[in-house]
């Protein structure tokens, strides 16, 4: 078990960074009052960032992940959260060998 | 609701949901986790490293985008700014839950260190029936915490016995559980929209610009899309 000095820094330096953005929208917050449009903006982040993170994954991979992402979602509207993660891993395996 | 029911009773009740619901992820994620832990032994990573970056980070993307770049000695004001700009989306998660959370300043700055994309998703959905409490939101985030450290730990120490993760599908779960937790905000015209927008402009941007910028503006155009899509008058 080593710890260099270096790498101790580098990761003390990440954990900083993501701290301060995991705080940072405290400051913002209660200065927010929207309504229309701008609430709409506001409430559609969430599905916003989380499919911006995956999108490259499920899109332009190749066809068997964009596959089994079209199945996933599907399944996403009908079973539980751990049902729905079971049916997109168990999918691209199957794609991963049909194609 | 539950201002005149007694502390305890409300207390308990909060963290079984917390737990109930962090379940799921926290058991998809352990193929991540070990998936991450192996990856960032292969770099030269002890498992002592591997499991006090889990520990003090706790953002398994930035991690992995770290470990993807990661050389020795490690350039920190580089992993600094990566860490910054794919972690900069929770400065829009906290303050859109910050107004939806019963917590007292201190507790929300202490307790906003648990801030990840599931416990955020996961407490916005279920912010939309009520107040996302403080004994909720540390009971999911502790669990998530705690399944990340030690996964990625084992992970570590296992190296190169889990052999290839595409193999066994592991590279997907991580995706397929976003699409678990996008199904969750319903599938409404503005929604629809938003992701719609969302997915095919990270798409291209990663295709022709590259990761981490596919993040934000694929984030950025999906919001844009609502607010055009929304009425313009006040919805309730």
């Amino acid at each position: 078990m080593s710890l260099d000095t270096t790498t101790l820094f580098a990761i003390l330096a990440m954990a900083v960074v993501t701290y301060v953005t995991r705080i940072a929208g405290l400051f913002v917050a209660d200065r927010l009052v929207l309504t229309g449009r701008a609430k709409a903006a506001f409430d559609a982040i969430p599905p916003a960032v989380l499919v911006a993170v995956i999108a490259p994954t499920a899109l332009t991979t190749g066809w068997a992940e964009a596959v089994a992402a079209a199945i996933t979602a599907l399944a996403a509207f009908r079973l539980p959260l751990l049902g729905t993660v079971a049916v997109g891993v168990v999918s691209v395996v199957v794609l991963r060998n049909l194609i | 609701m539950d201002q005149a029911s007694p502390f305890a009773p409300t207390y308990r009740r909060e963290i079984r949901a917390g737990l109930r619901d962090i379940a799921p992820v926290a058991v998809a994620a352990i193929p991540i986790s070990l998936l991450f832990g192996a990856v960032a032994t292969a770099k030269g990573l002890s498992p002592l490293e591997v499991t006090v970056m889990s520990a003090l980070v706790f953002a398994g993307g930035a991690q992995f985008a770290a470990i993807e770049t990661w050389i020795h000695p490690a350039p920190i004001l580089t992993l600094a700014f990566a860490t910054l700009l794919i972690n900069a989306r929770h400065v829009l998660m906290g303050a859109s839950l910050s107004p939806k959370v019963e917590m007292s300043r201190v507790q929300r700055f202490l307790s906003f260190f648990f801030l990840t994309d599931e416990a955020w998703a996961l407490s916005e959905r279920r912010a939309l029936d009520r107040p996302v409490t403080a004994a909720y939101w540390v009971a999911m985030g502790g669990v998530l915490w705690a399944n990340w450290t030690f996964f990625s730990g084992l992970g570590a120490v296992l190296g190169s016995f889990l052999g290839d993760p595409e193999r066994i599908g592991a590279d997907f779960a991580f995706t397929a559980l976003f699409i678990g937790l996008v199904a969750g905000f319903g599938r409404s015209r503005v929604t629809l929209v938003t992701v719609a927008a969302s997915a095919g402009v990270a798409a291209l941007v990663h295709h022709f610009i590259g990761a981490p910028w596919h993040v934000a503006s694929g984030a950025l155009a999906g919001i844009v899309a609502a607010y055009l899509a929304a009425p313009a008058e006040a919805r309730p």
